[in-house]
């Protein structure tokens, strides 16, 4: 296996020589994501064009959708410096608002994915820590009264990550103690997630006897948000953005973050010089889940206020395809981040407007993916010759190895 | 060092032995607590053993005395675990049979007493319940015995559901349906096997990528095209089931084996097959070399690549079965996102069935009963909420992972693109 990886090194090291050393780094770097993320949008248009809608159209309505129109964010200022009126501005950066409040969770999902890719694990499970992390959280925000702010909204955060931080503990600890792998655990811990979550909503955390759903968390527990009424523009995003910047500090600045990659990179290697396989494995799944239950958190929290069932649909595949697309860097996963809560916050209006269904955002990133994972493509695709190819993350290896 | 490895061998089992003692006589008590106290003397458990409407000889319905059943259970597990204690028993998976037996029997018996619950309808229903979670575990097989994991199951189940409804609808013919459904599974796990074979693609993010793809596309297709032309789309009807003369008519195996749709038997049939196919046969011997050595395979004259491309497609045509399955096999509509998780279940039961076609189907079969067992169990009104039996399932697959009943080793290659 070391042997098949490092000649694999030198194959790549050969293609990579006549581009020379650090030239044009950020530009390979951003290249392929750029490219895929184009081809993506192209083949989803094609898709809209087969089934009889104009892709152009559709894409202006998903623009407006997810940025708002620049005439009237214009015509809102003027009014707002004019009179001081401020409900079109308001009106105005709605949708602007509405996309980073969508890209939230989505920060704090792709990193939870990204660490976990940068110690060669996958956790395909962050949908039900996602769930775990957002009931958690809902519950100590509606059970406890009276608490002041300052300590009410840290403890509900604290819950959430907890929360998902024993969900992804338990298949890191089976991946690191029985060598159980964990893409299976994690799935299975979805199921199990969404069962619990299914009696508690039911039952003990039900609001009312009609609608499975818990009750609303209390203000003390909301994470404040910054304008009026309808924009739910919140704290949540510069928590996502501070959470993301201390996942870089980890990774890249401390010792423990260099024996997580260690491990990541060569598992092997990492053991022969001392390090502790089995508490890098704990200790990842756990961060990767505190991530995940941070990411429901923060959409209970500063969105939706309350839980109720399919919460977290979707969430731990659009983790996975958002590490990926962001190469597993935090900053990546920022940029990507910010892009999928366009397209999601977009694609809204583009199915109103349109009148093209929103899974259609689904297809555009499982291609987005596809060539992602398969830079050949873009290659081929573009006939970019002396594109680099960077090293490439160790994502899985196999069943239980 | 032979002597000192026997001896760390017998250690082992000697841990082992009183593990297993000491786990199964908790069991009993176990049973005893939960149903043994909680059940009067004189209530009575009646197990129905005929299947509405089925041609099987009737026979009379069995009833029981309850507490007497319970102890009995608490009784063959007390003994069991004692004489594992004194002698042990060789079979691991003979003591988890009897512990899986026991504590089901009793527990049917407490759930059911003063009330009829139909055990036949029950069996029945399992194998019924299994049949996509099997088909998508041959998949799973199939191509992971040439070392290629396909975890996009699901999403190739979902399309080929679509696909089979839609194209059985529109001509008219289930058989249409269900042969474009197999070769549409075909077609993705093509892709699949390209991505991972000629692109070296990481074949978990394939798979990831074929999921994702598969739930949007089927959404898309869904809220576009079936919701608003239900009838001239996405109404297809149904296989019907087959008697098979002499044979339907056994009591019990009957109405479970021989009065099926096609789809069942063909789920049963491909088990069979694919068990001959991978051991008995020179092609399932290549199969399995690529799997664990593809070096040495290589170097014997196979083509590594080549039987990685067929054994993956075949698996892709075997979920595009198991796709049909959900729909004209079983509703004749399609609903979004319905194969709900069950391409994965199958994955879990490739691990559980020990990369074995038999094994394999053997675990199905429990994911299958585990999901009847729960709706039947809501009509009885059981004071357990359902929610926490359906987790079951899901926690014996973990433990099961953990490799405390006998370790589950994958093919040495599996996960890994070949390079000569």
């Amino acid at each position: 296996m070391s042997k098949t990886a490092s000649s694999k090194e030198t194959k790549e090291k050969k293609e990579t020589a006549p581009t020379g050393i650090g030239g044009g780094s950020i530009r390979d770097a951003l290249l392929v994501p750029t490219l895929a993320v184009i081809t993506g949008l192209i083949i989803g248009g094609i898709v809209m064009l087969v089934s009889g809608s104009n892709p152009i159209q559709a894409y202006g309505a998903l623009f407006a959708g997810s940025f708002g129109s620049p005439s009237a964010i214009l015509s809102g200022l003027q009014a707002y410096f004019a009179t001081g009126d401020n409900t079109l501005l308001i009106k105005s950066i709605y949708p602007f608002t509405e996309s980073l409040v969508t890209a939230t969770p989505y920060i704090f999902a792709g990193l939870a994915a990204a660490i976990g890719f940068r110690a060669g694990l996958f956790n395909i499970g962050a949908e039900g820590q996602f769930f775990i992390g957002a009931l958690c959280s809902a519950f100590i925000g509606y059970s406890i009264k009276d608490l002041p702010m300052i300590i009410h909204l840290p403890l509900a955060l604290l819950g959430g990550a907890l929360g998902g931080a024993i969900w992804g503990m338990i298949p890191g600890y089976l991946k690191a103690r029985f060598g159980a792998h964990e893409v299976v655990n994690t799935i299975m811990m979805n199921w199990i997630a969404f069962r619990l979550s299914d009696w508690l909503l039911k039952g003990p955390m039900q609001a009312s006897n009609f609608r499975p759903v818990t009750p609303n968390v209390f203000a003390s527990a909301e994470l404040p948000r910054f304008f009026e009424a309808p924009l739910r523009f919140n704290l949540g995003f510069f928590l996502a953005l501070l959470a993301a910047y201390l996942v870089y500090w980890f990774l890249f600045k401390t010792t423990l973050g260099f024996e997580v990659r260690s491990v990541g990179a060569n598992p092997d290697a990492a053991k022969y010089a001392g390090m502790n396989i089995i508490k890098n494995f704990v200790l990842v799944m756990s961060l990767s889940g505190a991530l995940a239950g941070l990411a429901g958190t923060a959409q209970v929290l500063g969105v939706d206020h309350w839980v109720g069932q399919g919460f977290s649909a979707g969430y731990g595949f659009d983790a996975i395809a958002l590490a990926l697309l962001g190469k597993s860097h935090p900053v990546g996963v920022v940029l990507s981040a910010l892009l999928f809560g366009f397209l999601r916050s977009g694609a809204t209006n583009m199915q109103s407007v349109a009148g093209i269904p929103i899974d259609i955002i689904s297809i555009i990133q499982g291609l987005v993916i596809v060539f992602i994972a398969a830079p050949a493509i873009i290659r081929w695709f573009y006939r970019i010759k002396s594109l680099k190819i960077d090293e490439q993350t160790v994502l899985t290896r196999g069943w239980g190895k | 060092m032979k002597n000192t490895n026997n001896q760390t061998q017998t250690v082992q089992e000697q841990r082992n032995r009183i593990s297993y003692g000491m786990t199964l006589l908790v069991v009993g008590v176990l049973i005893y607590l939960f149903f043994g106290i909680n059940t009067t003397a004189t209530s009575q458990t009646t197990f129905s053993l005929n299947l509405l409407g089925s041609q099987a000889i009737p026979l009379s319905d069995l009833v029981l005395p309850a507490q007497g059943t319970i102890y009995l259970m608490v009784g063959i597990v007390v003994f069991t675990g004692a004489y594992q204690l004194a002698r042990g028993v060789k079979s691991t998976g003979l003591l988890v049979g009897i512990i899986a037996f026991t504590f089901i029997a009793a527990f049917l018996t407490w759930a059911t007493q003063d009330k009829s619950f139909n055990l036949t309808g029950m069996i029945s229903s399992s194998l019924v319940r299994a049949t996509p979670i099997a088909l998508a575990a041959l998949c799973g097989v199939i191509s992971e015995r040439t070392a290629v994991i396909n975890i996009g199951i699901e999403g190739i189940m979902l399309m080929s559901a679509q696909i089979a409804v839609v194209t059985a609808t529109m001509s008219h013919n289930l058989y249409v349906g269900l042969i474009l459904a197999i070769i549409f599974g075909g077609l993705i796990a093509a892709f699949h096997a390209y991505l991972v074979i000629q692109f070296k693609v990481d074949q978990i993010v394939s798979g990831v990528a074929i999921n994702i793809i598969g739930a949007g596309f089927t959404s898309f297709f869904s809220s576009k095209y079936l919701q608003s032309a239900t009838d001239t789309l996405n109404n297809s009807g149904t296989f019907p089931i087959i008697s098979i003369p002499v044979l339907s008519k056994i009591p019990i195996l009957g109405p479970t084996l021989f009065e099926n749709n096609i789809i069942v038997y063909l789920m049963l049939i491909l088990v069979f097959a694919m068990h001959i196919l991978l051991f008995y046969t020179p092609w399932g011997l290549r199969t399995r070399a690529v799997g664990e050595h593809p070096k040495a395979a290589d170097t014997l004259g196979v083509n590594v690549n080549f039987m990685r491309y067929i054994n993956v497609i075949i698996g892709g045509m075997i979920a595009g079965l198991g796709g049909a399955y959900f729909t004209i096999g079983s509703v004749g509509r399609f609903d979004e996102l319905m194969t709900s998780g069950k391409g994965f279940i199958g994955l879990a039961a490739v691990i559980f069935g020990k990369w074995n076609p038999i094994g394999a189907f053997a675990s199905s079969l429990i994911f299958g009963f585990a999901d009847s067992l729960q709706v039947k169990l809501q009509i009885l009104r059981v004071p357990i909420p359902s929610e926490f039996l359906l987790m079951a399932p899901y926690i014996v697959t973990m433990i099961v992972l953990t490799g405390i009943v006998g370790k589950a080793i994958p093919p040495a290659a599996d996960g890994q693109p070949y390079e000569k």
